[in-house]
């Protein structure tokens, strides 16, 4: 999968996340915090967002993958702290995935 | 989408799990089951899966699978277990670890991927099984009443993690009913547990069903983080 698709699919699953959140789901980029102190998401919205973002996954693409990986919750920096962290962590997962 | 509504039962092959296999299905349910084997009896509206709860990947694949098919999944109810009836003196490391594999990291699977399923829908009734031996700390199943303590305690706090997409979790303890699981077990055994409980009979597959029915009824959305055990135990 390409970084532009993985990117469209977090900026979707991010703005069905803020809408149901109740907050303002314009001017997402891939510079929107997911996690940590300016996060847009509380934690519990912010594992709805990964949840849905696999499950689009495996729904529009038939790609099997696990984000909150143990490797991914050990990272010192977040896989999750921004949009486009977050589809380069989907890339990488996918190619990792594939490695195996 | 599919109408009817959809369960899901592990541990199927036989005993508790056969019978609420049979009961839901015959009641409408689409039922889907699992053992590690092929289930070895078919019915309408019944659809087995060859897989180990204890395996992510196979629980990973079955859930999807049934997600493909049905697009939801309406209940869950975790019957699966081992249980090794053993002297703690006596036990090997490796039926404990199994033991806490399947009963306790299978349960925490097959809840953890159905209930992304569930969340669609905003709706969900997952039952784990439990065992009166744990409240009633019976010698001899030191390793397997763990377990099964383990299942009520990742059962309370579980309703608190998916109360918010409409799902209950509860957990059910039935008293010793007649299954493989205790044909194994000294008469006189069972015989002490069943004359200590309030109720002094062992338990039977109406009994489960009674219990499930009310977990499982949409009317029960207020009931989470519950146990219910047979015969009188708390």
């Amino acid at each position: 999968m390409d970084r532009e698709t993985a990117l469209a699919i977090v900026i979707s699953c991010l703005k069905d996340a803020l809408e149901q959140f109740g907050a303002p789901a314009e001017n997402i980029t891939e510079e929107t915090p997911i996690v940590g102190p300016s996060a847009v998401l509380d934690s519990i919205s912010a594992v709805s967002l990964i949840v849905d973002v696999e499950q689009r996954l495996e729904m529009d693409h038939n790609i099997y993958v696990t984000l909150a990986s143990e490797k991914a919750m050990s990272q010192k920096s977040s896989p999750f702290r921004t949009a486009g962290v977050l589809a380069d962590h989907i890339c990488d997962s996918i190619k990792e995935g594939q490695a195996a | 989408m599919s109408e009817q509504k959809v369960m899901l039962i592990t541990g199927t092959r036989k005993g508790i799990g056969r019978y609420l296999a049979e009961t839901y299905s015959r009641r409408g349910y689409l039922v889907e089951g699992c053992s590690r084997g092929e289930a070895g009896w078919e019915t309408e509206n019944y659809t087995h899966h060859q897989v180990d709860v204890s395996d992510e990947r196979q629980v990973k694949s079955m859930i999807a699978s049934v997600a493909r098919r049905h697009g939801r999944i309406d209940v869950v109810l975790n019957n699966a277990a081992v249980a090794s009836m053993n002297h703690v003196l006596l036990t090997p490391a490796k039926a404990s670890n199994r033991m806490l594999e399947v009963n306790v990291t299978g349960t925490m699977l097959v809840c953890r991927d159905a209930s992304r399923v569930m969340m669609r829908r905003r709706y969900g009734r997952i039952v784990n099984f439990t065992t009166i031996v744990a409240p009633i700390a019976l010698a001899g199943e030191a390793v397997y009443a763990a377990s099964k303590s383990a299942v009520v305690t990742f059962t309370r706090i579980l309703a608190y993690e998916l109360g918010q997409w409409g799902i209950t979790c509860n957990s059910f303890g039935a008293t010793p009913i007649m299954t493989d699981m205790i044909r194994g077990v000294p008469q006189d055994k069972i015989d002490a547990v069943v004359n200590n409980l309030a109720i002094k009979r062992l338990g039977n597959y109406e009994d489960c069903i009674n219990v499930c029915d009310f977990f499982i009824s949409p009317a029960s959305d207020n009931i989470t983080g519950q146990v219910i055990y047979l015969g009188g135990v708390t």
